[in-house]
């Protein structure tokens, strides 16, 4: 079912960014110096960060520690504190709702509550960043399928989103995350309430992604889904603990 | 927030897609169908009781205006005389065109209906009557009392004035209070296409936060409302608009005599305001559904 090693699917997505060489200056997202607090207090600080183009990354660290707080801090549905986060070398402070939008495009997130239109069938549901930009033309219909059956939800594509699985959840919103072809993947706990067999699905069509050029970032406090990744590609493992960012030790 | 023109007409494109975006609200549409409705329901009378009562004043203005009656009151034997002094008088003022007694035969005419047609007129004791037509601007009315005092003192002018202006100024006040009554139409089916919008935009918020995620611009979930929301009151409002008519076709109309009541009517270019009531219905939806939108989406930025 899980097309590992399906050259194909390349093609589906559009701009296959395999040009690892150009990773040259532009990197994917910047930390620098960022903090973040609330009504509560902080819950994030100092923390400076490089994601290089095409990298592969996980985020851990307990539950509470601040994981989401610091994906969406990445792609700018939060704002830092103090200072700055770089979307492909643009500042996200300062950026407007609009220019959030199109930043969206370019980056897909797998949330970790994977909200969906639950009116909408599945397929709908996943080609929604297609539609929103205006990007839904009838001939997308073959792509459409063919991600579908790459995440092995070709027979679920006219349920609608209340009735599927966990599992069928997160591999519906990996496919939404990655219809337009966005060059980082950012999955909040992706196998976060699915089974063994089912996260290792999931890992290997991340790890499919990474290997056709996508950078990605993952957060999860699984360690075997970490270790499964470790045996298959090249992982930075990044850990927060005590509201600092730090690089895990190899006991991974 | 901004009205934005030329985004809002791209709001207007159809598009399927997008508007199935946002779930059917059973309830929030049959508000909206309702009150656009009633309102171009009400707006068809408004209208017509407007241009009801604009056609009345012109006609009363018209008919009017244009002429006044001389009544020469005096004791038998003087009556020829001060008739004759009267015409003379009258002939030579500014503003009049033609003054002419009336004969026996025409005053027994004008009291006929009251009276029937065997009356002795010519045993009655009645006034002569003389028929004054004047020119568009008419004469000093003053002056010429003044001087039919001296030559005729028999002579009572009536210009209709008296009595002819407070009518004019009433229907001319009836149109007015016409179009207030449709400019309060107008603004109420804002204030309730904007509730209902408020409605139905807090209830999607879940659905305008995963729209947000996929990277969806305030314009294309606004645009998704601003669609559903015009067609709907476009719709309420030609459906309005029509019952509206057939209602005012159910009013009797009989003759010119009847009056105002069953001049209730819709003629002429009138039609032109009529047709365009459920585009502007829906024109007023559309604009009331922009700016809510651009509120809420700006709270639940
Ligand atoms: N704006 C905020 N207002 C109030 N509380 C907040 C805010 N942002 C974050 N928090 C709190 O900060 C903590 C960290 O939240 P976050 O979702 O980032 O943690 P997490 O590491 O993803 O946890 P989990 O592993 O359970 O998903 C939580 O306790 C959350 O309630
Ligand atoms: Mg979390």
């Amino acid at each position: 079912m899980c097309c590992l090693g399906r050259i194909e699917t390349g093609t589906m997505l559009r701009h296959n960014s395999a040009e690892r060489g150009g990773r040259g200056k532009t990197t994917v997202i910047e930390l620098e110096n960022v903090a973040y607090s609330y009504g509560g207090g902080e819950l994030l600080t100092d923390i400076t960060l490089t994601v290089q183009p095409g990298s592969f990354h996980f985020l851990t660290g307990p539950s509470g520690s601040g994981k989401t707080t610091f994906l969406k801090l990445c792609y700018g549905a939060l704002q830092a504190t103090s200072g700055h986060v770089r979307l492909f070398n643009r500042d996200v402070r300062g950026l407007g709702r609009d220019d959030v939008a199109v930043l969206r495009r370019k980056v897909g997130v797998v949330h970790q509550d994977c909200q969906f239109l639950d009116h909408l069938p599945v397929e709908e549901n996943v080609a929604l960043p297609l539609a929103v930009s205006g990007q839904d033309a009838g001939g997308d219909d073959a792509n459409l399928k063919e991600l579908l059956a790459w995440v092995g939800l070709t027979a679920r594509a006219d349920a609608l989103p209340p009735e599927l699985s966990g599992g069928e959840r997160q591999r519906a919103a990996l496919a939404r995350a990655v219809i337009m072809s966005p060059e980082v993947i950012l999955a909040d706990e992706p196998t976060g309430n699915i089974d063994w067999e089912m996260s290792q699905r999931l890992l290997t069509l991340l790890v499919e992604l990474n290997r056709m050029g996508k950078t990605i970032l993952v957060a999860t406090h699984d360690l075997g889904l970490i270790r499964a990744a470790k045996a298959q590609v090249q992982t930075r493992v990044l850990r927060i603990s005590n509201r600092r960012l730090q690089t895990a030790g190899a006991d991974l | 927030m901004k009205f934005d023109f030329r985004s809002t007409a791209q709001m207007l494109r159809f598009d399927e897609k997008a508007d199935r975006v946002v779930p059917p609200t059973g309830f929030t549409a049959r508000l909206t169908l309702f009150s656009a409705f009633a309102m171009a329901f009400l707006a068809v009378f408004a209208l017509a009781l407007s241009m009801a009562a604009g056609r009345v004043a012109e006609r009363w203005g018209e008919e009017l205006a244009q002429s006044s009656t001389l009544r020469i009151s005096a004791p038998a034997g003087e009556v020829a005389a001060q008739t004759d002094a009267a015409l003379r008088v009258l002939r030579t003022t500014p503003g009049i065109i033609d003054a002419r007694a009336l004969t026996l035969e025409e005053q027994r005419a004008l009291l006929a209906p009251w009276f029937g047609d065997d009356l002795p007129i010519d045993d009655l004791p009645l006034p002569q009557l003389i028929d004054i037509s004047e020119t568009e601007d008419g004469f000093d009315a003053a002056g010429l009392r003044l001087r039919l005092a001296a030559e005729a003192p028999g002579a009572v002018l009536d210009d209709h004035a008296r009595w002819r202006q407070p009518l004019i100024e009433a229907a001319t006040r009836l149109r007015v209070l016409g179009w207030a009554s449709i400019l309060l139409i107008t603004a109420a089916t804002a204030a309730m296409v904007t509730l209902a919008a408020n409605a139905a935009l807090a209830a999607n918020a879940q659905v305008i936060a995963v729209l947000r995620l996929v990277g969806a611009k305030d314009t294309y979930i606004a645009s998704a409302f601003v669609r559903r929301f015009a067609l709907r009151a476009l719709t309420g409002g030609a459906f309005g608009t029509l019952t509206g008519i057939i209602a005012l076709f159910v009013i009797p109309s009989s003759s010119d005599a009847a009056g105002f009541l069953t001049g209730l009517t819709i003629q002429g270019v009138g039609w032109v305001w009529v047709v365009l009531i459920p585009p502007l219905t829906g024109l007023v939806a559309l604009i009331a559904t922009r700016f809510a939108a651009g509120r809420v989406l700006e709270e639940l930025a």
